[in-house]
């Protein structure tokens, strides 16, 4: 620890495998300390991850015959959970974009929450995914140069890249920016800003090409449809922000700062639209099914009001179809800026509305009625549902240490642990640690 | 304090925070703090440990030449001969049943074709039955490639019809029609594998690569003839009622987890003879021959009777046609 000589500590540390390693270290060790609240919510999510993972390792043993899924439903929670999911990172961006393309300082401040956030929901997405393999050992078969990537013809080989691109630029662009404050430097903007700006055009395209999954299946009308993908994204601007929304005030509490009015009102004035836009395109899809009629628009008169009396999904999308239209009421409400309930609620229902309607309401309808017409129904098992549960617990457990570790940087205090590092004897009264209480 | 997933971040906070700590600890407190994020990551180890523990007998399931065997189209003729052994004995230890696995080529100047016979169909479901049998399908699923629909005269509406039925057959008013893999010239299937695991053979067979598979169900989504059957456990069937006439890409048993399809019988076709729901067909409604050799039956058929393909309109140019007698 005492290799460099004794320096002022205003000259900033050199970059250096070693201190990026020492920057990890610290920031894990930072991570994991709170308050009561803190230790309360992580055991409970731990404790919900392990049923999650025990579910998991017993349908990989005994074979995905013990989810709900079959030969006519052969995609469910897990995909639609993973479409979900996709769209919050996508919309994480929404943040990046008035910070950088806007230049708007005070969203500039906070924009790492989204990042952040965005790295939680791909590796929550890629879980996901994982979760639906029937041989998760035969992973490495995706993974060339061993393996034999379809790609560039198929769409899934697009999205299994695009999606580790997002991730690893994202976790490049939340590296960088947390070590440099960390080092006490300011960070250069060509090492970072192209990245950002790669990032913007990367989330649209994440979810485009997660669209392009679904749409280009001819055999199936529900999903070949070009709405899709703009769907996609007008959803995923409204999930993504309403997340943000709720984290911001979340560590606002739990770090003891008032911060991010602006930027909430700029995520709100975001949702406004975009959430009107969404409304908009559930309306002319839903005109352009039942207008028309026809076989080929069974699979939405399913969803929405059930077919030949089997009505699985009609509780779930009108459910959806709700909480949105009121989200939206509240919304467009000037009392969403002054009442945090308002808000709150707001996003609450939005964010949850969403996550139906991208998730169980649009993969199932695509497999009922089957492609010959059968009609066979889901309901996920308990064992899906304990896998669902399980990675959003990881996923929740990932982001709040992930803000931990950004709110520590942030905030001075990794620093301060950080300096022996280049200060054989610290000064005695600096760690007043961390007192994060949730 | 316990959190179980990035256990090994723990581990490194855990002993860098022992260093730092004591660098500067000046009351009891950080190292009681660092003792209890021990006890925290150790018990979360060991839960997480308990959690997954199902996984490790999986594993032992599964052989270290099973996990690193390539793709089919990389084996070497001693590989694919090395691989073909193994699962003999494989099938040996898990099912006690002695088969042969062959691997029988493509023929140069063979494409295979298949037509059904609409107007003498009776629905009497023996195709799917032997298709069944033949293939070593799982038992308890009655797991089958062939749907059969009865359909209502009068209308080629698929919503129409119906699989489960169960009244004598034929009734006056219905029209039976078997569905199954149409091995289509552009197969959306074959398109969408991530892994290249799925793909089309010089004679038009569209074939699965059971040990490649990573078992994603992306191409039963893609399939339009509802023609994919994925492994949702694996395959029961009783010693004494395995096909041993087995084939690597058509009828050996398939490993839990994967996709599996119709392949025209290819281990019997190869080798010059029919596939098993032909000959278990009484009434003679099915047509199988080589679609290139002129003076073939199904090239007979296509020139002279009134000929459709399903969902013609999107475009997959099937290889399987439904006819009726003129
Ligand atoms: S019928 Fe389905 S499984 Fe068979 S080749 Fe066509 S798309 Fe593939
Ligand atoms: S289930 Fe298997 S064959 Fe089908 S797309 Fe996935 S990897 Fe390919």
């Amino acid at each position: 620890m005492s290799d460099l000589p004794p320096t002022s500590p205003v000259v900033p540390r050199p970059f250096s495998w070693r201190s990026f390693g020492r920057f990890l270290g610290n920031a894990a060790l930072e991570s994991l300390d709170g308050g009561k609240v803190f230790y309360v919510w992580m055991i409970c999510l731990s404790a919900v991850f392990l049923v999650g993972a025990n579910a998991w390792a017993v349908q990989v043993r005994d074979g995905m015959a013990l989810t709900n899924m079959s030969d006519h439903v052969s995609w469910g929670l897990y995909i639609a959970n993973f479409t979900f999911l996709v769209g919050l990172a996508a919309g994480g961006v929404m943040m990046v974009i008035p910070a950088y393309l806007y230049h708007d300082e005070e969203m500039h401040d906070i924009v790492i929450i989204g990042e952040l956030l965005a790295i939680a929901a791909i590796i929550m997405s890629l879980m996901f995914v994982v979760c639906d393999l029937g041989r998760p050992d035969r992973f490495w078969h995706l993974l060339p140069p061993f393996g034999r990537l379809n790609f560039p013809v198929s769409m899934l080989s697009w999205d299994v890249i695009v999606l580790n691109g997002y991730l690893f630029i994202n976790a490049y662009i939340c590296a960088y920016l947390l070590y440099t404050r960390y080092l006490g430097l300011t960070p250069n903007p060509r090492w970072y800003v192209p990245f950002v700006f790669l990032s913007i055009i990367w989330a649209i395209s994440i979810h485009t090409v997660t669209a392009f999954l679904y749409c280009g299946l001819g055999g199936r009308p529900f999903w070949n449809t070009a709405l899709l993908a703009p769907r996609f994204l007008a959803s995923a601007f409204v999930s993504g922000p309403a997340f943000i929304v709720l984290a911001i005030q979340v560590i606002r509490q739990a770090v003891g700062r008032h911060f991010g009015d602006g930027p909430i009102r700029t995520l709100v004035n975001i949702m406004r639209i975009t959430i009107l836009v969404n409304l908009l395109m559930v309306v002319s899809e839903v005109f352009t099914e039942f207008y028309t009629g026809g076989a080929h628009t069974s699979s939405g008169r399913y969803l929405y009001f059930g077919l030949h009396g089997h009505t699985e999904l009609v509780p779930w999308i009108w459910c959806s179809v709700g909480l949105v239209i009121v989200a939206a009421g509240l919304l467009l409400s000037p009392s969403v800026f002054t009442n945090p309930w308002v808000l709150n609620t707001a996003c609450v229902l939005a964010f949850i509305g969403i996550w139906i309607e991208k998730g169980m309401g649009l993969i199932i309808p695509g497999f009922v009625p089957s492609t010959l017409h059968e009609i066979v129904e889901y309901r996920p098992s308990a064992i899906e549902w304990k896998v669902t549960a399980g990675i959003w617990a990881l996923g929740l457990i990932l982001y709040t240490l992930f803000i931990k570790i950004a709110a520590g940087i942030f905030l001075n205090r990794t620093k301060l642990q950080a300096l022996p590092d280049i200060q054989p004897a610290p000064a005695p009264a600096e760690t007043p640690s961390i007192s994060a209480t949730s | 304090m316990s959190s179980n997933g990035p256990t090994g971040k723990e581990g490194n906070g855990g002993t860098d925070g022992g260093g730092g700590g004591c660098g500067k600890s000046d009351c009891g407190c950080v190292s009681r703090r660092t003792v209890m994020k021990g006890v925290g990551a150790t018990l979360g180890t060991a839960a997480f440990a308990r959690a997954i523990a199902p996984l490790t007998e999986w594993a032992a399931n599964i052989s270290a030449d099973e996990f690193l065997q390539r793709h089919y189209k990389e084996l070497s003729l001693v590989d694919l001969n090395i691989v073909l052994r193994r699962l003999e004995k494989e099938t040996k230890d898990d099912y006690g049943a002695e088969v042969t696995i062959s691997d029988p080529k493509p023929q140069e100047g063979v494409k295979f074709g298949y037509a059904l016979n609409l107007s003498v169909c009776n629905g009497c479901r023996k195709c799917a039955e032997a298709c069944h049998i033949e293939n070593n399908h799982d038992r308890p699923s009655h797991q089958s490639y062939i749907r059969v629909f009865e359909m209502q005269k009068g209308t080629m509406d698929m919503e129409q019809g119906n699989v489960n039925y169960d009244k004598p057959v034929p009734q006056p008013d219905k029209f039976y029609m078997p569905v199954q893999c149409q091995q289509c010239e552009h197969p959306p299937c074959v398109d969408v594998c991530p892994v290249e695991a799925t793909w089309k053979e010089p004679d038009g067979i569209v074939v699965v690569d059971y040990n490649w598979c990573i078992g994603c169900r992306y191409c039963e989504a893609a399939c339009p003839y509802h023609a994919r059957r994925f492994n949702w456990t694996k395959p029961e069937i009783p010693k004494e009622e395995i096909n041993p006439d087995q084939g690597y890409l058509s009828n050996r048993i398939r490993p839990q987890g994967t996709m599996e399809k119709c392949t025209f019988c290819l281990h019997r076709t190869r080798n010059g003879r029919l596939p098993a729901c032909l000959e278990a067909c009484p009434t003679g409604a099915r047509v199988f021959g080589n679609l290139l050799d002129p003076k073939s039956e199904i090239r007979w058929v296509l020139e002279h009777k009134r000929v459709f393909i399903l969902k013609e309109d999107l475009g997959l140019k099937p290889q399987f046609f439904y006819f009726f007698d003129s």
